[in-house]
């Protein structure tokens, strides 16, 4: 079964259409990555997922329940998501600790010295264990992600969402955010991630999925679709990408930007 | 070591404080003297003197007045505390979201621009005679209690408008950030917007409520024996207007600990957002 199913979904801003009938499929453990022009609507579609958005049309399975029907409670649905988004995640007035054990405390009924426990498990794999008692202002960007991921995974999550939670950051404190996340990955959790890492999707990600016009133009493996897509407008797209620096060469055999 | 450059430069700015230091001296008491000479110099001093400045009647009307303070500070206390919790209520009325939540939105927002309008002096009276003019069963008729009901309103209006300019400078992704870790809109309220958004407006907060504090005095009008009344009844028997200033320093006083307090917060919530 898969974690998540994606039918037709519509997503409309005053009558422009963002999202015009996307279908999706994440499969357990399967690392997908959201590719696609900026204003193409990877973050809208992630949000959408979330339930942060009402749908104009179309349907979202998670772990096979229909949790766009307006009968489920969107509170209890995203207690099976972890979230990160690219910017202000953390939440500025608690300590790190705090904010890791916000969710499992207060939603999910987790006893207290249990919820640090777990925290405590989660900052010493970031490698943030000495920073527990820190205030979010006090921490670099990529510091302020890893707690960020750190957070999402508190619960357990069956489905990791991350938007671009690196395009914020300066350059030099990109590496280790991506590192964590190819841990994550590597320890076999679900993800679906909208990246502009092209390098680090091909590396990281089982499927790659090309998103333009409001619809998946093309998905695949991500050795093909970034290698030899079939889509012109992929073809399009890369070649772009490629000119703007962002993907130094797309052929397997060569190294690509992490 | 320090160099040479380095000493001369720090002998500079210790000669330019201490001339600072010098015309400031000097500036201030021109301007005291000044003033000083300005106002008993005025043909009317003497009997102002003697109507407004009067040490035996200030000191015989001390008990009196000091005793009506203490009233004032004990409403003082209780409206805050109220204020607080109404203002509160109505800022997160403000924020609910979905047609279910109308009519309490739209009370709310009636009710702000209802009370932020109204002159305090109005609402006293309407609340003060008019409340109990009804003979209702239960509708208070102490005039304490009914002068704090008219300051709440009244000030809850204001300090909701506060609470909600806080509520809406939290940034939306905080928002999303706490929903999307399964919090409802209760807890996202309670639990991630409201503290940041105190913590925001806490230096504007303090300021209505050192306003708030000399306002109290206006429950006099409704027969309250606080400060004020107490003064206006001291001056009657002493033909005299010195308890007034005796209430009006008394006052003062009382706002300075308060006023120095929101200064100091405003200032380091300045530093923490010039920090960030
Ligand atoms: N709340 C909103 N109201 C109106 N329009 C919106 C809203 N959110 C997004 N849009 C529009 O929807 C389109 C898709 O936006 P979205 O943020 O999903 O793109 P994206 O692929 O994530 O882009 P980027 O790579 O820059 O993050 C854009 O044209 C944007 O202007
Ligand atoms: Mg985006």
């Amino acid at each position: 079964m898969n974690v998540l199913s994606v039918t037709g979904l519509v997503k409309e801003y005053g009558g422009k259409r963002v999202l015009d009938g996307v279908d999706l499929e994440v499969a357990e453990g399967e690392v997908v990555a959201l590719i696609g022009a900026s204003g193409s609507g990877k973050s809208t579609l992630l949000r959408c997922v979330n339930l942060l958005e009402d749908i104009d049309d179309g349907q979202v399975f998670l772990l096979g329940r229909d949790v766009s029907d307006p009968r489920v409670d969107p509170d209890l649905a995203r207690r099976d998501m972890g979230v990160v988004f690219q910017a202000y995640n953390l939440f500025p007035h608690m300590t790190v600790l705090d904010n890791i054990t916000l969710a499992p405390r207060v939603v999910h009924g987790v006893p207290p010295a249990e919820a640090t426990a777990t925290a405590m498990d989660l900052l010493t794999r970031v490698g943030l264990a000495d920073r527990a008692t820190a205030y979010p202002d006090r921490l670099s960007g990529g510091q302020q992600q890893r707690v960020a991921l750190a957070r999402a995974l508190a619960y357990d999550p069956k489905l990791l969402l991350l938007d671009e939670i690196t395009s914020a950051l300066d350059p030099e404190l990109v590496g280790e955010v991506l590192a964590l996340v190819r841990e994550i990955a590597a320890a076999g959790r679900t993800i679906l991630m909208a990246t502009h890492e092209m390098g680090f999707a091909r590396q990281v990600a089982d499927r790659i999925c090309f998103l333009d016009g409001g619809r998946v133009v093309e998905s695949g493996p991500a050795a093909q679709v970034l290698g030899n897509p079939e889509q012109p407008r992929t073809r399009e797209f890369l070649r772009r990408v490629i000119d703007a620096g962002r993907l130094q060469d797309p052929r397997p055999d060569r190294g690509g930007r992490v | 070591m320090t160099s040479d450059l380095q000493r001369e430069r720090l002998a500079y700015r210790r000669s330019r404080a201490r001339r600072s230091t010098l015309v400031a001296l000097a500036s201030t008491v021109v301007f005291a003297a000044a003033v000083w000479f300005g106002v008993t110099g005025a043909p009317g001093w003497p009997r102002v003197r003697d109507s407004f400045f009067d040490w035996r009647v200030a000191l015989r009307s001390l008990p009196a007045v000091a005793g009506g303070l203490w009233l004032n500070v004990r409403v003082l206390v209780v409206c805050e505390v109220a204020v607080l919790v109404l203002a509160l209520l109505v800022a997160a009325a403000r924020t609910l979201r979905g047609p279910v939540w109308f009519p309490l939105r739209a009370l709310s927002t009636a009710y702000v621009d209802l009370f932020r309008g109204l002159p305090l002096l109005i609402c006293l009276y309407l609340v003060g005679f008019g409340l109990p003019g009804l003979r209702l069963s239960g509708v208070p008729t102490d005039p304490v209690v009914l002068g704090g009901i008219a300051l709440v309103l009244v000030y809850s209006a204001y300090v909701a408008e506060v609470f909600r300019a806080g509520i809406e400078s939290v940034h939306p992704s905080q928002v999303a950030a706490a929903r999307s870790l399964g919090l409802d809109h209760r807890r996202t309220l309670r639990l991630v917007v409201l503290p940041q958004a105190v913590r925001r407006v806490l230096p504007a907060l303090l300021n209505d409520f050192v306003a708030l504090q000399k306002d109290c005095g206006l429950i006099s009008v409704l027969g309250a024996v606080d400060a004020v009344r107490a003064a206006q009844i001291e001056s009657s028997l002493a033909y005299d207007f010195t308890p007034y200033v005796v209430a009006g320093l008394l006052f003062v006083l009382l706002a300075v600990p308060s006023g120095r307090l929101a200064d100091r917060v405003a200032r380091r919530a300045a530093r923490r957002q010039g920090a960030l």
